[in-house]
């Protein structure tokens, strides 16, 4: 390849060749290498999807109403929404309206698991990127609970005796010289920079998060039975509603069963104000301050979602998260984003482990085909089952190269919010609460924080703060906020709804197969956790004809397209120094920053009817 | 090294709390008091066990399940029970250090650490559509696997090959133990495993440093030899012939058993009605849906989730339900009480396309 530019960021893969295999801390299965240049500067990155499991060839011929079921393995960690998402396309396509308890309660598991998944995330997958374990050992107590009470005065587990405890037991988990997870860390590296301090009140935190997050969920549990992998159903929920009738205390929701829901949702809410929002904003700022604001890649030009959350059910216009797309940084002008047109969402695979006729066409999701074709470029170093290196100028993902109107896209709750705050700026009524969260985030980061810590303040304005690793970390736990304030309000509108006498939980009027048509599509979308969600079905005789997923990891996690466009994974990580290219803690930083889930972008079908039994490799 | 004991002593536990936890554990485990002292004994002294955690072809639920466990708490597990020394899902390495890590153990701790696998092997495209460190998972998968003391399969994948492996697997996605032959192997399926149950295993492993007992299949007898059926709380629905004839109607509202509209679990071995999930919240029929059987081999291909059971025959629940599990079920009491079961199934199958008032 050598050298060519793309989207404003020109690759050159002449420097020294750095390979991350496997990254860890991700759902599923992923590869990364970059070049460095002379300085250590990353160059050119290649992202490599390195899982596939053919989901969708499995549901064909199906019963539609257990795609849910399916699709809701594709993963755990997201779990419920790719149920939500096949529920959604089913009804879709049959025509299926459900009723309003329904529609909150699905609400509540979706922002549930937003919450749930957000937290966990930054927690337990990403925080190791920020934060140096070892160092907390040298941390004062004291002066740690300073710093709490600083950063978050309402928060009550706060007291040196506190701190100096969780000290305590890391120090004699380190001394044991079993160092668990923690083993071969990158412990010590420049790359870290919050004081011990920092590092103990946040390493405090990955054990309370991680005590935590076990109760939030369990609002899956209440109306979806179990959490990992919560029941859905077609035309609703299966969790019948009895307040005061005849054996209500045996019922899925009773009152004592809905007092339980609502004070899960008071804690999420106290969680995310004290501890989660106020770590990554103290986090933000200390890494600003050392002039970390890299990573952010295609999110400064080109982002998108479906929009989500609506006030009124079935009412798009009142999205309290609301879609579109923006390009080319132009945030005056949002355009409108259509699942269904054949011209805006098209999947390519010119880098992709799959097969086309013709490989320089996109293919709307309707209308995808994917016949697997593992092979190595000719500049690849190894074997085809011993890689060693990749050569992105062929086939090196089993990732597809999904595109908007032909461009590359970032989605996520980032995209999410760049969208929110843009919309809100133009006046939607909706969304400004968004506004609200970026703005007064963006003061902490630039003056208040810094003060308090005696650091100097800055004047970053939001389109430069929000466009960068920081940005898309500070961007999810916003939306958890966001989530779980809308959380409590869906909460209380479906308990006036009960009380004006709606009870109902499922439509069951197109139940039964004969009552369908014999030929139907549909769509569902999903604000995933990890950004736009889409499942389009075709349903043939009662049976799925056709089922094909474009989940958020396949956008940004997307292999080079024909025209040598990069995704967002490795548009993100172009032009980032690092400090130690023995020690990917910056590729990691910003991967993580994504929340990639690999189990989720790899798997697609064939509607053609060819089984998809055996691949030869080349 | 630092024992469970020291932990829970430091964090201000006195030691009777400390014995009333172990025999906690002991009745959670289903043993008698007899055990206590012997749990005791273990949490005072016993090191941390390396565990190397393994995924191949997945969706990270069992690890998401894991993480929610509340008795004993996923923290205290990971810190203070075992040594997590390779998790990918976890781990703050990367690379070639996260790899580093899988050789060291295997050295150090040769034949006396678990190997826990989530997720399975793919072995067609060459074993690629599951890649690690540049190499098929199946490779690593047998390389870590030498060395172990025992191999534990967590949930569906592992232990049966789960929903990657549903017709017509495409990957041929593979369970562990038809690619491992020389271990002893524990399988812990569902989809996921409740997390009480993956910690109960785990911990029973390192308390008694003994495989649980298994049944035939491979599967922990403590967990696995009821059927959800067996002790669901709306099997007096069942046996009355009071059943949910569609989802939201009357009955579903009160609590009737959902055999009709699909529910597996006179089929399912699990531990779900009783254990419950999420700290004992809840579980799938209590939240109004019916089991979809997730921890029986091959529970994708057997009919749709809402096509009640028509393979029971009369007094057939018993045979077939041992047919599917292979748990020799043939304690009596339980033998009488499938039996008085099949009588209700019967009169079921024999009206179902009729409206089901009978009782």
């Amino acid at each position: 390849m050598s050298a060519y530019e793309t989207q404003g960021f020109r690759l050159d893969d002449s420097g020294r060749r750095i390979v991350v295999d496997p990254v860890t801390r991700i759902e599923g299965h992923m590869r990364c290498e970059v070049n460095v240049d002379s300085n250590n500067v990353i160059r050119n990155a290649v992202s490599t999807g390195t899982m596939w499991r053919g989901l969708e060839v499995i549901l064909r011929g199906r019963d539609p109403r257990d795609a849910w079921a399916f699709v809701e393995r594709i993963c755990g960690v997201c779990t419920g929404c790719h149920a939500l998402a096949s529920v959604r396309a089913v009804e879709d396509a049959l025509g299926i309206r459900i009723p309003k308890n329904a529609y909150l309660i699905r609400e509540i598991m979706a922002k549930t698991l937003q919450v749930h998944d957000h937290a966990v995330h930054f927690y337990h997958l990403h925080a190791l990127d920020w934060v140096d374990v070892v160092s907390a050992l040298k941390a004062d107590p004291r002066r740690t609970s300073d710093l709490q009470q600083l950063v978050s005065p309402a928060h009550p587990l706060s007291s040196a005796g506190y701190f100096r405890d969780v000290q305590n037991r890391l120090r004699k988990f380190v001394d044991s010289g079993q160092l668990g997870p923690f083993m071969n860390g990158y412990w010590g590296s420049k790359a870290y920079v919050l004081p011990p301090e920092a590092n103990l009140m946040a390493v405090t935190h990955y054990l309370e998060a991680l005590d935590l997050q076990k109760d939030w969920v369990k609002v899956h549990t209440i109306f979806g039975g179990k959490n990992p992998h919560p029941n859905y159903l077609v035309g609703g929920v299966p969790c019948a509603i009895n307040l005061d009738g005849d054996l209500a205390a045996g019922a899925p929701i009773n009152m004592e069963r809905l007092n339980f829901v609502e004070a899960r949702i008071q804690e999420m809410i106290t969680f995310n104000n004290n501890v989660y929002l106020p770590d990554v904003q103290a986090i933000g700022t200390l890494y600003k301050a050392a002039g970390w604001l890299h990573g952010g890649g295609l999110s400064a030009t080109n982002v998108m979602d479906y929009g989500t959350y609506a006030k009124v059910q079935d009412r798009p216009e009142t999205n309290q998260l609301p879609g579109g797309a923006i390009v080319d940084g132009n945030w005056d002008d949002i355009q409108p984003v259509d699942p269904r047109d054949p011209e805006q969402v098209q999947e390519f695979v010119a880098h992709s482990w799959y097969k086309y006729a013709d490989e320089t066409r996109g293919l709307h999701p309707w209308d995808g085909v994917t016949e697997p074709r593992y092979e190595l470029g000719a500049r690849a170093k190894g074997t085809s089952t011993r890689i060693e290196q990749i050569d992105e100028a062929a086939k090196y993902s089993w990732i597809k190269s999904p595109r908007w109107r032909g461009r590359a896209m970032e989605v996520g709750p980032l995209a999410r919010y760049i969208l929110g705050y843009a919309h809100a700026s133009k006046g939607d009524a909706h969304c400004q609460r968004v506004k609200e969260q970026v703005d007064s985030s963006a003061a902490v980061i630039n003056r208040m924080f810094p003060e308090a810590l005696g650091l100097p303040q800055t004047q970053y304005t939001v389109r430069q703060l929000l466009p960068t690793t920081i940005g898309r970390t500070l961007a999810r736990a916003l939306e958890s906020q966001y989530c779980a304030e809308m959380m409590l309000e869906d909460y209380r509108e479906m308990v006036a709804n009960i009380k004006a006498g709606d009870t109902a939980t499922a439509n069951v009027e197109k139940w039964d197969p004969a009552t369908w048509p014999a030929e139907a599509k549909g769509v569902g979308t999903v604000a995933a956790p990890r950004g736009a969600l889409g499942h389009w079905i075709r349903i043939k005789d009662g049976r799925i004809e056709n089922y094909q997923c474009v989940v958020p990891t396949t956008w940004n996690g997307s292999p080079r397209d024909a025209k040598g466009q990069i995704g967002a994974f490795e548009a993100s990580l172009m032009n980032t120094p690092m400090v130690d290219p023995e020690q990917p803690l910056e590729i990691l930083r910003t991967l993580h920053s994504f929340d990639p889930c690999l189990a989720c972008s790899t798997h697609v079908m064939s509607p053609d009817g060819r089984e998809l039994t055996r691949v030869t490799v080349r | 090294m630092e024992t469970f004991y020291e932990v829970m002593r430091r964090q201000g536990i006195s030691r009777r709390s400390f014995v009333k936890y172990c025999s906690l554990t002991a009745t959670s485990l289903g043993l008698g008091p007899a055990f206590v002292p012997q749990i005791v004994h273990a949490m005072e002294t016993k090191p941390r066990t390396p565990v190397l955690w393994l995924h191949g072809l997945e969706c990270t639920c069992c690890s998401e399940s894991f993480i929610r466990s509340a008795h004993p708490l996923a923290k205290d597990v990971v810190l203070s029970m075992i040594s997590l020394d390779y998790d990918d899902t976890l781990m703050a390495a990367a690379g070639h250090q996260a790899e580093a890590i899988l050789d060291e153990v295997m050295t150090k701790y040769k034949g006396n650490y678990i190997l826990a696998v989530e997720g399975n092997p793919p072995l067609n495209q060459e074993g690629m559509s599951c890649i690690i460190g540049g190499k098929p998972f199946v490779e690593q998968l047998r390389r870590v696997s030498r060395d172990a003391k025992a191999v534990i399969s967590w949930g569906s994948c592992a232990s049966w090959g789960c929903v990657q492996a549903a017709k017509p697997n495409p990957t041929q996605a593979t369970p562990v133990h038809k690619v491992i032959f020389d271990k002893p192997i524990i399988k812990v399926p569902g989809c996921p495993p409740i997390a009480e149950v993956m910690t109960g295993v785990i911990t029973y492993m390192l308390t008694f440093d003994r495989i649980p007992e298994l049944d035939r299949q491979g599967r922990p007898k403590m967990f696995y030899s009821q059927r959800i059926h067996d002790k669901c709380y709306r099997r007096p629905h069942f046996d009355a012939g009071q059943f949910v004839e569609a989802f939201d109607d009357e009955s579903a509202r009160r609590g009737y058993c959902l055999y009709k509209v699909g529910c597996k679990g006179p089929t399912t071995y699990n531990a779900c009605s009783t254990t419950q999930w999420n700290d004992g919240t809840s579980f799938p029929i209590k939240a109004g849906h019916g089991c979809i059987g997730c921890s029986e081999e091959g529970f994708w291909d057997k009919g749709s989730f809402y096509e009640r059971l028509t393979d029971l025959h009369p007094f057939g629940i018993e045979a077939n339900a041992d047919r599917i599990g292979g748990t020799a079920a043939g304690v009596v009491g339980a033998a009488a009480v499938a039996h008085a079961a099949a009588s209700a199934v019967k009169r079921a199958m024999q009206k179902r396309d009729e409206p089901a008032t009978e009782a």
